[in-house]
């Protein structure tokens, strides 16, 4: 447990499950996220790791099971599901930055839009985010004139900017060069440390040793083991969480 | 590099090449340019006839009905002689353009051929309007999750998108002509009327008033555009200081939000005011209403027009629905995703995020949907719609003069769509430079 986390349950997910079609995806996931806390989940491909934290701001609907975020259940209740969406932020493998839009205006979108701050109030915010991210030069430029581990940065802003109380990660460095690796993970590693709650999916394991205060391990669909990264990694428990560290930390 | 250009053989230098490719496909081109005008002059030599522009200024001998004004005070009601006091500049100013359109057997070729272009573009522009409009209704209703609007959306895409356009024209225009006759015409408020000589709107008419209002109007857009030039340099120089060189708005972008935030309220007040201001109606309206024979006043559209217009609307609505939705779906699925994870309704989404990246992609092809309306609409000549085309095929009938004639039919043609490329490549080239939000 780090020094954020408290005791108040931000999550909680009773049995969860999602098929895609016939192809059942999550086999009932149950677990509860403090607040505050930081997660890594880490699983082979495929396991349904993207599935899970997508359902969690309902990018991808669960046909069985209850999800509760910060008090609010997530059903076909619209209104719920757009304030949920204020509250948890979302980081993506591929940036997904409106490439029409400036850098700073990606930042400022959702707050003028939707939390209805004035344009100066809001780009006063994004700068500050921006510096806060190291890339305050980057504002006025498109999302195309940066590099890779700038846009990510970006992406991060974009999702701080509307003040989370949640932030999920989908593997945020796999679509990185190794040399920009480092520039977002730092910018994580400071996110956590002011307390945020983070769910992050990653295979960096440098990362999750250092950082979280829970690792769980997907396969096909279930939380096959789930621990502390200490214990996680130096003594798991299961078969294939022992061949799935030993394969990760080969490269 | 200056030995290595002295070393090649010249028949195997690019640069030389290319340019003697260049030379020769030019020559290529005046020899069968010459041959072509040879070949037409031996032809005009065996018809008798001479290569002149004089007929154009010869009395045209026919009459059009189409898209020709007729001067109500003209016919033997008089119903409004108010009509004749109205006096100034601006009232001077509607007549000549009504008398541009006026036309009379009596009248020149040229006169005759002015009509075909002023019907080809009347017909073109509310076409292409329309199109537009219902285009891009269909064209988001393809994908819409509801399974009944996305299926009506295929079918009438589909149908309309796969049958000749001469064939959907043919269709439409004996509809019309079996509607009601004139005294059963279908009526909608009084105001509209439906029936077998086609369809009859009301219009505004320049009243009393009407020449005051103008001057008001004149001096708002005067003022609008000062306001306009002022408050951008003003935001010019004061952001100027503010932000870094590379962080500046150009000078242009300036210009066009200022525009957006002072000359559009301006434009929208002003004649509003102006309509107070002016003692007496600037403009009033006028119903059709129905007289011995037909309606009288407003602006009445003929069966050849309205059939003409839904056939090119319909058909090119079609295409144009398959360009939008092609270009909602070039936009990537985690653009979505990203708008809605950042709390975004499903309409901001639409409107913030995919609509602005879709547009880039629909501009050009959209730009050929355009092109091809316009030139589509020479097929009126099959119910005798009396466009630029119609009106230069009696022309040469009458004249014998068909090599100068079909010159200008394509010159005017080739005008109209290079005019239409061109503002649709302005309009591209702003959407891509400039961030569409500011
Ligand atoms: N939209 C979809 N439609 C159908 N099947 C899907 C869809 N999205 C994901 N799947 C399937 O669901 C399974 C889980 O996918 P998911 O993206 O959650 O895996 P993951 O654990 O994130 O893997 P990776 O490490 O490769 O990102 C995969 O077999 C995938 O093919
Ligand atoms: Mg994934």
């Amino acid at each position: 447990m780090n020094e954020n986390t408290t005791n108040d349950p931000i999550i909680i997910c009773e049995d969860v499950h999602k098929w895609f079609d016939d192809f059942h995806v999550l086999k009932g996931i149950t677990t509860t996220f403090k607040k505050g806390e930081r997660a890594v989940i880490c699983g082979p491909s495929g396991s349904g790791k993207s599935t899970f934290i997508r359902t969690i701001n309902r990018l991808e609907e669960h046909q069985r099971g209850t999800i509760i975020v910060d008090g609010i259940e997530l059903s076909n209740d619209l209104r719920n599901i757009n304030l949920i969406r204020q509250e948890v932020g979302m980081v993506f493998q591929q940036f997904n930055l409106f490439p029409h839009l400036t850098n700073i205006k990606n930042i400022t979108l959702g707050p003028i839009q939707v939390r209805k701050m004035s344009k100066k109030a809001a780009e006063e915010a994004a700068l500050a985010l921006l510096e806060r991210m190291d890339i305050a030069d980057q504002a006025y430029k498109y999302p195309s004139e940066v590099s890779g581990g700038q846009q990510q940065r970006v992406a991060i802003a974009r999702a701080l900017a509307m003040e989370p109380k949640i932030m999920l990660f989908d593997e945020p460095t796999s679509a990185l060069d190794p040399e920009m690796i480092s520039e977002v993970l730092d910018v994580m590693r400071e996110l956590a440390h002011s307390g945020m709650t983070m769910l992050v999916v990653t295979h960096e394991m440098g990362f999750a040793r250092e950082v979280a205060d829970r690792v769980m391990f997907f396969d096909e669909g279930v939380v096959v083991e789930e621990a502390a990264p200490a214990d996680f990694f130096d003594n798991p428990q299961h078969d294939r969480t022992k061949l799935f560290i030993s394969q990760t930390l080969q490269h | 590099m200056q030995q290595d250009s002295a070393n090649i053989p010249f028949w195997r230098d690019i640069r030389i090449l290319k340019i003697l490719f260049q030379v020769l496909f030019i020559i290529g081109i005046i020899l069968l340019a010459l041959f072509l005008y040879t070949n037409m002059l031996q032809g005009l030599d065996d018809q008798e006839t001479e290569l002149s522009w004089d007929f154009l200024f010869s009395e045209a001998g026919f009459d059009i009905e189409e898209g020709t004004y007729s001067d109500p005070s003209e016919e033997e009601n008089d119903s409004d002689p108010s009509d004749e006091n109205l006096k100034g500049f601006w009232i001077g100013i509607v007549n000549t353009l009504r008398e541009s359109i006026e036309f009379d057997p009596s009248d020149t070729n040229l006169k005759a051929f002015w009509i075909g272009i002023v019907n080809t573009l009347r017909v073109s522009i509310v076409g292409i309007f329309c199109a537009t409009i219902i285009g891009f209704l269909f064209g988001i209703a393809r994908l819409s999750s509801n399974w009944l609007i996305s299926r009506i959306a295929a079918v009438y895409v589909e149908i309309f998108r796969n049958t000749p356009l001469l064939l959907q024209i043919l269709f439409w225009y004996p509809l019309i002509l079996v509607l009601p006759n004139v005294r059963e015409s279908i009526n909608f408020f009084d105001s509209i009327f439906i029936n077998q000589r086609g369809v009859f709107l009301p219009s505004a008419e320049p009243a009393e008033g009407f020449n005051t209002w103008m001057w008001y109007l004149l001096s708002g857009i005067i003022l609008a555009i000062l306001v306009v030039i002022g408050f951008a340099v003003f935001r010019y120089l004061s952001r100027s200081r503010e932000l870094q060189q590379t962080d500046r708005p150009s000078f242009v972008s300036n210009l066009i939000f200022s525009a957006k935030w002072t000359a559009a309220p301006i434009i929208l007040i002003v004649p509003f005011l102006a309509w107070f201001l002016t003692p007496d109606a600037p403009l009033e309206l006028s119903r059709p209403e129905l007289q011995k024979f037909n309606f009288v006043g407003g602006i009445d559209l003929t069966p050849e027009f309205t059939a003409l217009l839904i056939g090119l609307t319909v058909y090119t609505s079609a295409f144009i629905a398959e360009v939008v939705r092609a270009g909602i779906q070039s936009v990537v699925k985690g653009q979505r995703e990203a708008a809605r994870s950042v709390g975004l309704k499903e309409s901001q989404v639409l409107r913030l995020v995919v609509i602005p990246q879709a547009i880039q992609v629909i501009v050009p092809p959209l730009t050929s949907q355009y092109l091809n309306l316009a030139k589509n609409s020479s097929l009126g000549i099959f119910i005798a719609f009396p466009d630029l085309f119609q009106i230069g095929k009696i022309i040469i009938g009458q004249t014998g003069q068909s090599v100068p004639t079909f010159a200008m039919i394509m010159t005017c043609y080739l005008i109209v769509s290079l005019t239409t490329s061109a503002f649709m490549n302005w309009y591209n080239r702003r959407i891509t430079r400039f961030d569409s939000s500011s």
